[in-house]
């Protein structure tokens, strides 16, 4: 495969390039992640040790390496996908062979300064990769059942993977964020429904798959009262904190339940519980709002955008983002298992916030490089 | 061209596909949206309370138990600081390095190590672990000067339930326990850990009194129950002291007196119906009960043949012998069946039918008026009266003196006894009364049964100049946990002639004091304090005809379950009768000898004792009617 870089493309200088930046999509973001910054410094009691201070340095250098992604040629990072792609599923495999030693769950490599988690540069390689894939083809191509092969196969590998971790949340991010490709490039309705069905049959063997905390997980969702001091106790503390937070919540700061160390992981996973304890339903509906208009932004950017790569790429960001968010805010809700999700740039976490804006740098780069027509192989404009 | 189509074709689906997305995504936000209205607003009150139940806690302030006092305040009952040596995980350096420093200071065995190490991993870091209790001041002062080496390990203090007299008023006081579960009424002082609740005796009687009213404190706590700050605190109140009529001297002279021996002893003021001693022996130490009884030590109670766990003072009931003698007197008398000057012949026996009853003098007594009856304690004479008088007379006067139904007494386990009827004995057995029957009652003996308690009672009646005293443990009045001064009794008159009461007054007086009285050993030299009194021998077995014909067995020749019980009553000082008394050793022997003794003792002791503590004016401070004594021959 070629990987020459045609330099003659490039219709736009680096500096008219920054002048496209999208500053809305950019307060959005910045918005979010404030409203991050201000839930962990009430979680560590209204202090910036030890999480807010440290988020808001990582958003930083997340929100400079944004924009270097967002100023790369497109057609770039559409040639390095499968690179990325492969780079990714090794640091995968790799930390799955070290779990194995170590015989535990560990889900990161430490690399000194931040500890990567190959799971979370995974979601955005895989939409890059597929979308690299599906960039291009026709629908007859697509119509081919052995053309959807390859992509299948790319989801399910990494998708096992971290399903083996066990990472339940980010198998159903990978599977959703992927197929959201495999839909919007025009393969049919009844092949979902043929691959849906073959899952149904899978479940027995998924189920056997899971650890049994992850059983128990399952189970207590259906029903979390039945075990309110064991593992339901994380979603009934989580609906009390929510619940009791009302219609104006109970103040900046002044939140009972997470201060008071009923609601776990406040910081992480039930940080959404803790803004709705403290803003009460007008904060939480207030950040779905902004979720929603970050989320139809991706959505704009995927129209305006003239290449198929940057339309798959900006749909599968946008959808993977979407579910990121939904998933952890119904899990929080008690309306589907904990799964152990983080909300998107408002969790603490280093490696997500950098997937997560490294995600955003891809979505702008598309935004920036809307009009660029890119050609089936990537390499120069293609009329 | 192919190209252009497909590109338009695709534009159109991806147009139609992404719009689909977007509204499905619409969606599953809206299910957030609708969720966060229902857990928001719809459900929030309840959410609300949930989450100040997470977050509060009530916490008990016990309060302090009442004491229990006797009569001169001597405590009979009190609150014992029980030091206990207690450990903080989390505040020490290392739990094993502390339980080291320790064992130079208190001795740990192994076991108490292995415990202690075990709770400390089982509890919360935070939660006090109890290394030993009731540190002896020595340790506590040794734990104190080494303090500052010990990071985490403080001196705690509770309190205990402590009996100073121990065995002496056992019975009265009774003892304390943890609630069993048909006790807990809800109130949540009663689930505390450290909560005890009265269980026998007055512990259990005024318990309420006793108990106090708790305080509570409101504290903010966090998911794993650590104290964040408190939030309201309300105090309750220390319970009532409870004043007993008891003197735990007399009490305590009453055991001794009796030593070994089974029994019960009561000696009660007749005016007023002070209870000074209410004695049954053998008794427990109910301090035994505190922290709960072992095993072997709660068996050996049970199974003990003289009975240390019954109150027999209250729930002992005695065929009363020859003591119920007055009782067949007055019914007599009261009746006009016969006067004092009548005359009846003993000839050793009396014959009914075909069944001959024995007085206890084989050779007979000869002719006797009802003085020298009651003085020499003739049976065939009481056969006589019994057989005039029939039994529902004699029935009639018993209840009158308080016997055959329970008095009232502020203590759990009292018993009624029986006085036998024509109508109780159909009743229950079926059998029509027979006559025999009656003549057997007038000594005291067959159906007739009677408390100690009762007897003093009945004695007291007898001389307080004809009033219906009720014995009393406290001057107070009980209602609940409200604690008021008792209004001074005003007992009823019971209505028997003075005349009357004299004659058997004067029969009691010639028992101790004649030459030839039953008791006539135990009296009481000194004029000032004299007694008078009835002994009283009551046979627990059958003795057959045989036996009469050669010898009958004496006491010592029989196994101790098969030995008379010795019961005397008594009172005095005879000139202006104060205290009366009544004994029962079980399977003593003859009441002259073993019980009467102990009442002439008992007696001389109360009234030696008013003098010593000037209280032998009481009964001029609260003048009671009474006849002058009329003794006409």
């Amino acid at each position: 495969m070629a990987s020459v870089l045609d330099i003659t493309a490039p219709r736009l200088s680096p500096f008219e390039k920054l002048r496209q930046i999208n500053w809305t999509l950019l307060l959005l973001i910045g918005a979010i992640a404030s409203v991050g910054f201000a839930m962990l410094y009430s979680a560590a009691g209204g202090s910036w040790e030890p999480w807010a201070g440290r988020q808001a340095m990582r958003f930083g250098v997340g929100i400079v390496l944004l924009i270097v992604v967002a100023l790369v040629d497109l057609r770039l990072w559409l040639q390095a996908s499968y690179f990325f792609y492969a780079v990714a599923l090794v640091l995968l495999i790799g930390v799955e062979l070290a779990g194995v030693i170590g015989m535990g769950a560990q889900r990161w490599i430490d690399l000194g300064i931040v500890q990567l988690q190959p799971s979370e540069l995974m979601k955005v390689a895989l939409i890059m990769a597929l979308a690299r894939y599906f960039h291009g083809a026709s629908l007859d191509i697509i119509g081919r059942p052995t053309f959807l092969i390859p992509p299948l196969t790319m989801v399910l590998i990494p998708a096992a993977l971290v399903m083996r971790q066990p990472d339940l949340g980010t198998a159903v991010l990978l599977i959703g964020g992927g197929g959201s490709i495999f839909f919007m490039a025009g393969v049919r309705w009844w092949k979902f429904a043929a691959i849906a069905a073959g899952a149904m049959v899978a479940i027995p063997t998924g189920w056997r798959m899971l650890r049994d905390y992850q059983r128990q997980r399952v189970l207590t969702f259906l029903d979390p009262e039945t075990d309110p001091l064991g593992a339901g106790y994380h979603i009934i503390q989580s609906k009390i904190a929510l619940g009791s937070g009302g219609v104006w919540g109970k103040g900046f700061l002044q939140g009972t339940q997470a201060h008071l160390q009923f609601l776990p992981e406040h910081q992480t996973d039930f940080i959404f519980t803790m803004l709705a304890e403290e803003m009460g339903i007008v904060g939480a509906l207030g950040l779905i709002a902004l979720y929603v208009l970050l989320l139809g932004h991706g959505f704009a950017i995927a129209f305006r955008s003239r290449n198929s790569f940057g339309k798959l790429l900006a749909i599968g960001l946008s959808v993977n983002f979407f579910l990121y968010a939904f998933i952890n805010m119904a899990m929080v809700m008690g309306l589907i298992p904990v799964v152990g999700v983080p909300l998107p740039l408002v969790s603490y976490g280093g490696t997500a916030m950098l997937a997560l804006l490294i995600g955003f740098g891809l979505l702008m780069g598309v935004y920036v490089h809307r009009d660029m027509r890119i050609g089936r192989r990537g390499l120069g404009d293609d009329f | 061209m192919l190209d252009d189509r497909d590109a338009k074709a695709r534009s159109k689906l991806f147009g139609r596909r992404a719009a689909l997305l977007a509204g499905a995504q619409g969606a599953l936000f809206s299910v957030l949206a609708g969720r966060l209205y229902y857990l928001q607003v719809v459900e929030s009150d309840r959410y609300t309370m949930l989450a100040d139940e997470n977050r509060i806690n009530f916490r008990l302030l016990p309060p302090p138990r009442g004491r229990v006092l006797d009569r001169t305040g001597e405590p009979l009952a009190i609150n014992q600081l029980n030091y206990r040596l207690v450990m903080v995980a989390e505040q020490t350096s290392s739990v094993e390095a502390t339980l080291n420093a320790l064992s130079g200071i208190v001795a740990l065995s192994d076991g108490e190590r292995r415990r202690i190490m075990r709770e400390a991993i089982r509890k919360r870091s935070f939660v006090p672990i109890v290394i030993r209790e009731n540190l002896s001041w020595d340790e506590v002062s040794r734990i104190s000067v080494n303090g500052p080496d010990l990071p985490g390990v403080t001196i705690d203090v509770g309190q205990t339930r402590h009996y100073p007299q121990g065995r002496a008023v056992a019975h009265v006081i009774g003892y304390v326990a943890p609630p069993a579960e048909a006790d807990l009424t809800g109130d949540p002082l009663l689930e505390l850990p450290e909560f005890r609740i009265g269980r026998q005796g007055v512990e259990r009687s005024y318990d309420l009194a006793l108990r106090g009213r708790a305080g509570a404190s409101q504290v903010e706590v966090n998911a794993i129950g650590r104290v964040i700050r408190e939030l309201e605190r309300k105090e309750g109140a220390p319970g009532h002291d409870v004043t007993l009529t008891l003197d735990v001297e007399m009490q305590a002279y009453a055991a001794t007196r009796m030593g070994e021996e089974s029994g019960a002893a009561v000696v009660m003021d007749v005016h007023n119906g002070d209870l000074v001693v209410l004695q049954s022996n053998p008794a427990y130490d109910p301090n035994d009960f505190n922290k709960g009884i072992s095993q072997s030590l709660w068996q050996g109670l049970l199974t003990n043949p003289r009975g240390p766990l019954t109150n027999k003072a209250i729930a002992g009931q005695y065929a009363p012998g020859s003591t119920f003698k007055m009782m067949v007197a007055l019914a007599c008398l009261e009746n006009n069946i016969t006067t004092p000057e009548t005359r009846i012949h003993c000839p050793g026996h009396l014959t009914l039918g075909d069944t001959k009853f024995h007085c206890w003098k084989k050779e007979g007594h000869g002719s006797l008026d009802l003085v020298e009856g009651l003085r020499n304690s003739c049976d065939v004479q009481f056969y006589e009266l019994a057989k005039r008088a029939g039994i529902e007379r004699i029935a009639a006067m018993s209840r009158r003196f308080g016997l055959g139904q329970t008095l009232g007494i502020d203590m759990p386990g009292e018993r009624g006894g029986l006085i036998p009827s024509r109508e109780w004995k159909l009743a229950t057995t079926g059998v029509p009364w027979q006559q025999g029957e009656t003549l057997v009652a007038g000594i005291g003996q067959g159906f007739v049964l009677t408390t100690p308690l009762q007897l003093a009672t009945m004695t007291a009646r007898l001389v307080n100049g004809g009033f219906a005293v009720v014995p009393r443990l406290t001057r107070d009045e009980f209602t609940g946990a409200r604690v008021a001064p008792r209004p001074e009794p005003g007992f009823p008159s019971l209505g028997i002639a003075p005349a009357a009461l004299a004659f058997v007054q004067k029969g009691m007086n010639e028992v101790v004091n004649n030459l030839r009285g039953t008791a006539y050993k135990a009296r009481i030299v000194d004029k000032e304090m004299a007694m008078a009194g009835k002994t009283g021998t009551a046979q627990v077995r059958r003795i057959t005809e045989q036996e009469r014909r050669t010898r009958i067995r004496t006491n010592e020749e029989l196994p101790w379950t098969q030995r008379d019980h010795a019961l005397f009553v008594g009172y005095a000082p005879i000139s202006a009768p104060r205290y009366a008394a009544a004994v029962i050793i079980e399977h003593g022997g003859g009441g002259s000898t073993v019980a009467a003794p102990i009442v002439r003792d008992l007696l001389l002791a109360v009234q030696k004792r008013d003098k010593a503590l000037g209280r032998q004016k009481v009964a001029e401070v609260v003048p009671e009617p009474r006849p002058a004594p009329t003794i006409a021959r």
